[in-house]
């Protein structure tokens, strides 16, 4: 702390932002120089929950080390799980039953509205609006009661291994499904109510932490933080995996690169994933959920790379195989890191007010970024 | 583009790049002084600018690190990853933090956890660990008595 503040010239303060404050949502760390109300730097402090979840995997075998992905992104966990399965199956050549496929990518898509609900009720907190929060867990909490019921968690599902899908999904799974649906549509109009046509909430965002298109494909930014820039960076169009090409659904754009486009994108994504479940709810294939794999797993001696979109963007698994049972090296490509790379760009010349705000929009989830 | 129209007309853009067979991608190899100047003309290729680097890595091989960057391009969506060796005792490469913003972040995460210098970086520090940690952990050879995970 004490060279920052040698760096800083006379009239400067340099105030920490964490790593204990309610609008980081976790313990992420920044140390912000201010002159007077503008903010002249923000510089993230990283690491205090950092497991070194790479190093760890590499004693891990190709069945347990996917369970400690569970912890990176905790609001995606299936989505993490799902890449890391895909990238092992790549490397084994498995053919996943379609059953498999479909339940995956409904899980996919039901964790991605869980988690932009969560996001969206913080988002509201963030500025101050406290009610928005209790509506949003109304639906999320359905969604992990259906989760429970299925995978046995709520948050840490460790539901998709290699090969397929851990169980086979409840008896009661649809009809809840589509209960949810149905609660989730006489709802949606609320979420407008309340805070997209909010005229306070609408001048807190527009025109506040502003991405260009070059710096998004610059700071590597993907996900709904990407996309309020005008910059496609969908993996599931771009790259499609396991289903997706065979599903109808838009990718959402938005133009402005502020915070409200963001804010606007995954608003707009949660009815997008609305849709590709209501397609497979009631189409899921009868069948294996599950491909016959041995039970010790040993990928051929190479490199695999599988990416996949979660909630937050594009998240890699890099696996360099030396041919044994456990991985020579992982690298996972999370979006939260590339993503808060951006923050220091986004928030620079901007007022301290406006901080949370941009802040908020890139949804960042700490554990994903320290690993 | 196919891979071997790629790596065709990548072999003309970088003629001193070793093509590594096999990969979902294609793979590069050029020299640690190379890298530099091979990173600019990825990034301003007219056929397709390396515009987008999503991932930046290191592994530890024992005898020699070698660095992994993949790069895409948003115009053609081409994937390419470019690997340079690096001597494991002195471990040093050129930043490309000038030429893709994200590896400012990338970069500093791979001397914090390998020890690879980055030659004019401007802001070279431990990002995850504690300034006063001892050690690289990713490092094959790295030995923590308390916290090490060994089945």
């Amino acid at each position: 702390m004490v060279e920052e503040i040698g760096k800083t010239v006379e009239g400067d303060l340099v105030i920490n932002v964490g790593p204990q404050h309610p609008a980081t949502h976790g313990v992420l760390h920044l140390v912000i120089t201010l002159n007077g109300e503008t903010i002249k730097k923000v510089e993230p402090h990283l690491g205090y929950i950092h497991r070194s979840i790479e190093k760890m995997c590499e004693s891990l075998s190709y069945r347990q080390f996917i369970y400690t992905t569970s912890r990176m992104d905790y609001l995606s966990a299936h989505i993490n799980n799902h890449a890391c399965a895909l990238c092992v199956e790549k490397g084994l050549q498995i053919e996943v039953p379609e059953r498999a496929q479909v339940i995956r990518v409904l899980m996919d898509e039901l964790t991605r509205i869980a988690s932009h609900e969560l996001w969206w009720g913080a988002m509201a907190m963030d500025l101050g609006a406290f009610t928005p929060f209790f509506h949003a867990f109304r639906e999320r909490e359905t969604i992990n009661d259906i989760m429970e019921e299925t995978c046995g968690a709520r948050l840490t599902m460790n539901y998709m291994v290699p090969g397929g899908v851990m169980a086979d999904l409840h008896p009661n799974f649809q009809s809840r499904v589509k209960n949810f649906l149905q609660l989730y549509k006489s709802k949606i109009h609320e979420y407008d109510e309340m805070v997209t046509g909010n005229i306070i909430f609408q001048n807190r965002m527009k025109g506040v932490g502003y991405l260009s298109a070059e710096d998004v494909i610059s700071y590597g930014v993907t996900g709904p933080a990407g996309r309020g820039s005008g910059v496609s960076c969908d993996v599931r169009k771009l790259y499609p995996y396991e289903i997706y090409s065979k599903l109808q659904f838009d990718e959402v754009l938005e133009t402005a690169g502020d915070s409200f486009a963001r804010y606007m994108v995954r608003l707009r994504e949660m009815q997008q994933s609305i849709r590709i479940v209501e397609q497979l709810i009631d189409n899921i294939p009868e069948g294996e959920y599950q491909a016959k794999t041995k039970a010790v797993l040993k990928l051929p001696k190479g490199e695999f790379y599988q990416r996949v979109e979660t909630a937050r963007g594009e998240l890699g698994v890099y696996i360099v195989s030396e041919g044994g049972t456990t991985p020579y090296r992982i690298k996972f490509r999370s979006p939260g890191f590339s993503n808060l790379s951006a923050l220091d760009h986004m928030t620079r010349g901007g007022k301290i007010g406006d901080l949370v705000a941009s802040m908020g929009t890139l949804d960042l989830v700490i554990p994903d970024i320290d690993r | 583009m196919t891979n071997e129209e790629l790596k065709n007309a990548l072999t003309e853009l970088l003629p001193h790049a070793v093509f590594e067979d096999g990969g979902e991608w294609v793979n590069l190899f050029v020299e640690a002084a190379d890298w530099k100047a091979s990173a600019q003309k990825l990034r301003s290729w007219e056929s397709g600018p390396f515009n987008f680097m999503f991932c930046i890595t290191c592994v530890d091989w024992k005898t020699h690190f070698t660095m992994v960057y993949h790069l895409r391009s948003t115009t053609t969506l081409d994937n390419i990853v470019v690997k340079v060796k690096l001597d494991r005792s002195n471990p040093a490469i050129s930043t490309v933090s000038d030429i893709w913003r994200t590896a400012e972040f990338l970069e500093r995460e791979v001397y914090d956890l390998f020890g690879v210098q980055f030659l004019e970086h401007p802001d070279l520090r431990r990002l995850l660990l504690t300034d006063d940690w001892v050690g690289y952990p990713l490092r094959k050879d790295y030995e923590d008595p308390i916290n090490m995970i060994k089945l």
